[in-house]
């Protein structure tokens, strides 16, 4: 697990380094969810009613923002190419990113998430079932999203194409987060979806890490 | 497995089991149509537009069969580098997304009809989109590396993590109500169809199969073929002859 250490706090201080950069992502994710009371009309009634189904979007769409440079960037400045080299298994390297990819874009998104649904006149009840949702929900995304962002390296375009390999992939998560806070809101048992996106987080951390592995030794050939 | 990795030899054998396909799809897509558009029976509730079902089913059938294909041919390509999974895999991504999108469109013109709506979110209808993205995503990384090796295992490890995200995306939307009707042919025991419905129903399923296989294998000889022209180009140019 030396790899997986060594390269959470390498990336974790070079977004450190770019200071504020790295929030850039929940910057995003807050100025969208603002835009949506300007573009539907400020009626309290649908904004609480659609809130959740909005911050889940969001939240898909801002953990985009990062991905496409998760692997780019250390594959421009020959990084890539050293890690690929290194006794760590390529695995552990990978999850060190994911990991590092959600602290500085999900954790923030956590935190900003209730906020956002007070400004959007969400239920309490709803309001914490966002949180469970998307505590258990954007790791996912960004474990996933590290095998698109291994699979568009050194494509021309790269972030548009990794939108459209990766939205997809991350539909079954959208419908389980929103579910979770329907759920929550009416005073249902969300258990059910809960169990289900706890279930594809640990399924997607098993097999993410190794597939993006696959993925990045393509490079290097 | 690699007895067929010899592009020669692949040629040869698809052009002698060509004619054969074509003589087993033609009729039954003629003779599917005619049953199916002509001589089968109309339903009492949904009159005429049953029979948007003939074309429809089929399609819907292929544009999975199409996935599946395209990932065993994946699996095949990244396990054994056998180069011509790889060019199966390519040339069947385009064929699938034509008979998904067949599928999309009838089932639409079938249910403005019968459901009233062009289009509703149901749990079918939306993981068969998703199907339809995840071909044309397949598609698009393919065409987006400069070296065909490096985009074929790209876009087989794709298609390998969209199929084990399939069945995910099916559970998940079937969460939704669901409006579109269950399966009726492959349940256990006796088919829930009128037997003058079924007939045409598998002659149109064997006619679209054969023209799956006939389009691939058509689709896969271009390739080679302009792979050969590259080949060529490219080592007329070493030569330094004027091209």
């Amino acid at each position: 697990m030396n790899g997986f250490w060594a390269i959470l706090g390498r990336d974790l201080a070079l977004a450190r380094a770019e200071s504020g950069g790295a929030l850039l992502a929940v910057q995003f994710f807050a100025l969208g969810i603002l835009l949506f009371p300007l573009g539907l009309g400020p009626e309290p009634g649908m904004l609480s009613r659609l809130g959740g189904g909005l911050l889940a979007v969001m939240a898909l769409l801002a953990t985009l923002l990062a991905l496409d440079r998760l692997f780019q960037q250390d594959h421009e400045d020959g990084t890539l190419d050293l890690l690929l080299t290194s006794p760590a298994p390529l695995w552990s390297i990978v999850l060190g990113k994911a990991v590092a990819h959600w602290l500085i874009t999900g954790a923030p998104m956590l935190l900003a998430a209730p906020l956002l649904g007070v400004l959007l006149q969400m239920s309490w009840p709803a309001i914490g079932g966002l949180v469970v949702a998307l505590a258990l929900g954007t790791p996912t995304l960004s474990l996933v999203g590290a095998v698109g962002a291994a699979l568009t390296i050194g494509t021309r375009r790269g972030g548009v194409l990794l939108a459209l390999l990766v939205l997809p992939l991350y539909i079954p998560v959208l419908i389980f987060m929103s579910g979770t806070v329907t759920a929550a809101e009416t005073g249902l048992a969300f258990g059910g979806h809960v169990s289900i996106l706890g279930a594809i987080m640990l399924l997607s951390l098993v097999l993410t890490p190794w597939a993006a592995a696959v993925a990045l030794r393509q490079v290097g050939d | 497995m690699h007895r067929f990795a010899n592009p020669a030899r692949f040629l040869r054998l698809s052009r002698a089991i060509q004619p054969w396909i074509l003589a087993v799809t033609v009729p039954c897509l003629l003779a599917g149509l005619y049953l199916g558009l002509v001589e089968s029976p109309i339903d009492y509730q949904q009159k005429d537009t049953v029979r948007i079902m003939y074309v429809h089913v089929p399609a819907a059938w292929m544009a999975m069969f199409g996935y599946s294909s395209l990932a065993i041919a994946s699996a095949i390509g990244l396990i054994w580098k056998h180069p011509l999974a790889d060019l199966a895999g390519k040339a069947a991504a385009p064929i699938g997304a034509g008979f998904t999108i067949i599928a999309l469109a009838t089932g639409s013109l079938w249910g403005k009809p019968t459901w009233g709506t062009w289009w509703v979110w149901d749990a079918r209808l939306t993981s068969v989109v998703v199907l339809l993205f995840l071909y044309l995503g397949y598609m698009a990384l393919w065409n987006a590396f400069e070296q065909p090796q490096r985009a074929a295992r790209a876009a087989s490890i794709l298609a390998l993590v969209g199929i084990v995200n399939l069945p995910i995306i099916k559970f998940s939307v079937d969460w939704w109500n669901t409006l579109h009707q269950p399966a009726s042919i492959s349940r256990i025991g006796t088919p829930a169809i009128d037997p003058a419905m079924l007939r045409p129903l598998l002659l149109m399923g064997v006619a679209y199969l054969g023209l799956f296989l006939l389009l691939l294998l058509l689709r896969m000889r271009v390739e080679l073929a302009e792979r050969r022209v590259m080949a060529l180009q490219l080592a007329r140019s070493r030569d330094g002859e004027p091209s």
